[in-house]
């Protein structure tokens, strides 16, 4: 019973700091004429209550796609559409055709809040606090600290209450199919995934994972028997719930390559704004975008990333653990973010939800990473005017996860998961010993680092000659961490997982 | 790597605690703030700008200073760090600024100074036997080992000494006013009694009820027709202003009667104090009975003074099973009753995940604290504490959407008042049973 009351109260303080945070300033709050997502949100509401399905996805007079035209998936139509069904009872003018471009006020501020909060309430929360409860090996004041940290990820909240979005549906709904598929209901967990994707094209960041955890599971149980059933299951679920999403949009081919058009605009170019990955910290010293033709770059990108996601995915197809899906799920998500087209500062947030996930495990390193994702989409949550929840919500989670999980004493090797690593290493280089230390200095040296940005950032003003230089800063320091960690997590995957069954979780 | 954490170990949970809590009050910098923002903003300015002697006589703010001196000499050390932050805020004719700078500094100063709080709390829960013994000199009553009390060691020089540190703590707070020839200016600010016999909001006092009695007899009259409609007061006293009115059908109060009221409700509990000494808990325990009685028949209360006996009876409650179910009943339906102070639509899910927090939280550790006795709450009580959930979803879901709205207007000030002075009152009747029944603390601990 203690573990339900204490569940309830981890669950209401996470709902009280995501309100607190909603009450501070939005997207694009005030500034005309394009203002921000925020507005995309309230006019895609209007779009779907006003006209029809047709043409949602389409260029005409009353949809005018240069505005904030749709550029999700149906699911998050049909999303908006349920909120602007609320919206109309309440306050018709909010959704009005064309007159309510720009609409802004208290009470509708309060209802998008609203409507975050519940989506989140339905579909993440539920989410984390069963994994918590599912979690091995564990004490349950233990798996209720690790929901407290989970729920406290500044990232998530600052983007979804801050600047205003609906990441909780699809990273929930990414989270019920990590469950469903750890827990070997695989083809719930195959649904819920396909919702996801449905929700936001994003999630085929996960994609990958997924498909070769649930590959090397058929074959496990052998392609001739039950593997081949499992494999046809899995199949029909995904080819039925992308027919029932797409539905309306299969009547012609025209609607489904529109609509394919709008989720994966290959015309936007290799990045937009600043992001930490490697095209816009190259483009510091290199200006790629202008040297190199459009469909060399969609190559390059291309094999950037499937070379770097190959080696964790092949060996997941082959040995099928849930351990070794979830760090698959924080490799593949990374190397996407890293090196893929047309990124999003944002979509960090794909990486985070699987270490929050590796939390219990690896606390040091997955608590660090989280810091430094939250600190990556500094420019933006500047931008948006979040300075006062981002460090008050950065400090609460580095106090919770500090104290939950004595992060500063589980630094050795062996807590590491960089033992067998470093056994290897040691074979050629035998006074290889000093690995936890260097990763204790470069943890000190990021944190002040991320400080000293930040302040200068925050007190100093850029150089007339180089407006950008403290986004661009951030995103290259943040770029370089991420790339240290795409290496560890890999490591961590290949070297570690001989021995995966045989070690014991240290707690 | 051990220097990096002050929360390194697990076992630091305390400081965690704090700052985690002080980091929530961070988020609540942008919430709404009522007039009261302003009555500081006006004492700052008031005493950083003006002489003393006109400190109690300014009068350009409706706000006029109504604290005693040791309040308007701490606004008076906080302006001059205020003046850092905006000095137009310290000007007293700049009424209702509120700039962002002015808001940020008020909103620090609050959490800033919260850190006596703090210590005063991390002093109680480590060093307890500490402050037992530093209770039990200052009640100058020593309990021998053959279990009797008497007053072995009432020493008159301690006796002096303590009269001495009130007569001086008085002298220096109200001196520089004594020298002026301003005490009675003083005392007509600090005891408005003008002002009314309840608040703006009715607290969940024994008035409450009666004019709650009152208000209902005087519907059911005009119903009736029995009562004449032109006699009745025009302003009602649920109108959430205030002022000074007549009841319709009981009685009307006069603050005479309320502090001859107050002044029967905490005589027992003294005389028990000072007859059938309980120890520290025992003093603890008057002083929660005082401060409740007070606010029980008091004149003028504001429902904010229910903390004066929450907050005591915290640190009651984990003494015994009994007094966590009283502290129980009483911080519920304390906190609720300040609801309607909060009736801005942002902070009504603030303040709901609030009160469900810190109500979850208490009942779960008190009632695993005492498990092994039998369960924390009666029937009644569960049902009563159960009952607040319809009433909040009834006075803020329900009625503003209802024709009741306009026509009785005032119904959830009165249900709200109403209902938590019923469990309010309660909760005093079971501590004071509680305190006349207890056998004394030296027929029961071991020396």
């Amino acid at each position: 019973m203690e573990k339900w009351y204490l569940m309830t109260t981890v669950v209401l303080i996470g709902l009280t700091v995501r309100w607190t945070v909603s009450l501070n300033s939005y997207s694009g709050a005030g500034k005309p004429p394009m203002f921000g997502d925020y507005e995309a949100q309230r006019h895609w509401q209007e779009i779907t209550f006003n006209l029809p399905v047709k043409q949602w996805y389409f260029n005409s007079s009353d949809n005018n796609l240069l505005y904030w035209g749709l550029d999700y998936p149906p699911l998050t139509a049909y999303h908006s559409l349920l909120c602007a069904y609320v919206a109309k009872i309440i306050n018709p003018d909010w959704i009005a055709l064309h007159t309510s471009r720009g609409y802004e006020s208290e009470a509708h501020k309060l209802f998008m809040r609203a409507t975050v909060l519940i989506a989140d309430l339905l579909i993440y929360i539920p989410a984390v606090v069963l994994y918590c409860c599912c979690l091995k090996e564990m004490s349950s004041k233990k798996k209720v600290a690790n929901a407290l940290c989970i729920l406290l990820y500044p990232g998530l909240i600052l983007i979804d209450y801050g600047h205003f979005q609906y990441n909780s549906v699809s990273l929930g709904f990414a989270l019920w199919g990590v469950l469903g598929v750890s827990c070997h209901w695989d083809v719930l967990g195959s649904l819920a995934f396909c919702l996801a994707l449905n929700y936001k094209q994003m999630e085929l960041y996960h994609s990958l994972p997924f498909f070769c955890f649930l590959l090397g599971k058929c074959f496990k149980k052998g392609l001739k028997g039950k593997g081949f059933v499992l494999l046809i299951k899995l199949a029909c679920t995904v080819v039925a719930s992308f027919i029932v999403c797409w539905l309306p949009f299969f009547s012609e081919k025209e609607q489904t390559l529109q609509v394919l058009r709008r989720l994966f605009p290959v015309d936007r170019g290799l990045f937009e704004d600043k992001v930490a990955n490697l095209w816009c910290s190259l483009s510091v010293f290199l200006k790629i975008k202008d040297i190199l033709p459009r469909h060399t770059q969609l190559i390059i990108s291309f094999c950037f990333t499937f070379l770097s996601l190959l080696p964790a995915c092949i060996k997941l197809t082959l040995q099928p653990c849930p351990k070794a899906f979830r760090f698959s799920l924080v490799t593949c998500a990374l190397s996407f973010f890293l090196f893929s087209f047309h990124v999003h500062e944002k979509s960090i947030l794909l990486v985070s939800l699987p270490v929050c996930l590796v939390l219990s495990e690896i606390p040091f390193m997955s608590t660090w990473f989280l810091l430094v994702s939250t600190f990556s989409m500094l420019p933006l949550l500047l931008k948006d005017d979040l300075l006062m929840p981002t460090v008050v919500t950065v400090m609460a989670f580095f106090i919770a996860c500090a104290t939950s999980f004595s992060i500063f004493e589980k630094t050795s090797e062996e807590e590491l998961q960089l033992k067998s690593f470093s056994i290897s290493v040691r074979k050629y280089l035998p006074c290889f010993t000093f690995l936890p230390r260097i990763i204790q200095h470069l943890f000190l040296m990021s944190v002040i680092t991320m400080v000293l940005l930040t302040l200068m950032t925050v007190t100093l003003d850029p150089p007339q000659k180089y407006p950008d230089l403290f986004s661009v800063l951030v995103c290259f320091v943040s770029f370089l961490k991420l790339l240290f960690f795409l290496v560890y997590f890999n490591i961590v995957i290949m070297w570690d997982f001989k021995n995966g069954r045989n070690q014991k979780k240290v707690n | 790597m051990a220097a990096l954490g002050f929360a390194a170990s697990g076992g630091n949970w305390f400081s965690a605690l704090v700052l985690g809590v002080t980091l929530l009050k961070c988020l609540l910098i942008p919430t709404y703030h009522s007039t009261d923002f302003e009555v500081h903003r006006n004492w700052l300015a008031i005493t950083h700008s003006l002489p003393i002697s006109q400190w109690y006589y300014e009068a350009t703010s409706e706000w006029t200073l109504d604290y005693p001196p040791f309040f308007a000499w701490f606004e008076y050390a906080l302006s001059h760090v205020a003046k850092y932050f905006d000095e137009e805020m310290l000007n007293v004719h700049n009424l209702n600024y509120n700039s962002s700078k002015t808001i940020l500094f008020q909103r620090f100063s609050v959490i800033f100074t919260d850190a006596l709080f703090v210590y005063a709390v991390h002093e109680y829960s480590f060093p307890v036997q500490r402050l037992f013994v530093r209770i039990n000199a200052a009640l100058h009553c020593t309990v021998i080992s053959d279990g009797s009390v008497r007053w072995n060691s009432f020493s008159y020089a301690r006796f002096i000494s303590l009269g001495l540190i009130v007569f001086l703590v008085s002298a220096l707070s109200l001196g520089p006013f004594l020298a002026l020839n301003q005490l009675p200016q003083v005392f007509s600010r600090l005891f408005p009694f003008k002002r009314g016999l309840c608040h703006a909001y009715w607290a969940p006092n024994f008035w409450a009820l009666y004019s709650a009695l009152d208000k209902v007899l005087s519907v059911i009259g005009l119903k009736l027709k029995l009562l004449d409609p032109n006699k009745i007061p025009k302003a009602s006293m649920t109108s959430g202003l205030v002022q000074q009115f007549q009841h319709t059908v009981l009685p009307s109060v006069t603050p005479l009667a309320t502090l001859l009221c107050t002044l029967i409700a905490i005589a027992p509990s003294i005389f028990c104090l000072w007859f059938k000494p309980q120890g520290p808990r025992g003093f603890l325990r008057c002083l929660i009975l005082c401060a409740l009685s007070s606010f029980m028949f008091g004149w003028h209360v504001h429902e904010k003074a229910i903390l004066l006996a929450v907050l005591p009876m915290s640190l009651l409650s984990v003494g015994k099973a009994r007094d966590a179910s009283i502290f129980l009943i009483l911080t519920t339906a304390g906190h609720y009753s300040l609801f309607p102070l909060l009736f801005t639509a942002p902070e009504l899910p603030i303040k709901i995940l609030l009160m469900l927090l810190f109500t979850t939280y208490s009942i779960s550790s008190l009632k695993t604290l005492f498990r092994k006795e039998k369960p924390l709450f009666n029937w009644m009580e569960t049902f009563y504490l159960l009952g607040l959930g319809p009433l909040e979803v009834f006075c803020e879901f329900v009625f503003p959407f209802t024709s009741w709205k306009l026509k009785y207007s005032f119904l959830p000030l009165l249900l709200t008042s109403a209902y938590c002075a019923v469990g309010i009152a309660y909760a005093w009747f079971k501590l004071y049973l509680s305190a006349l029944t207890d056998p004394p603390a030296g027929k029961t601990r071991k020396q």
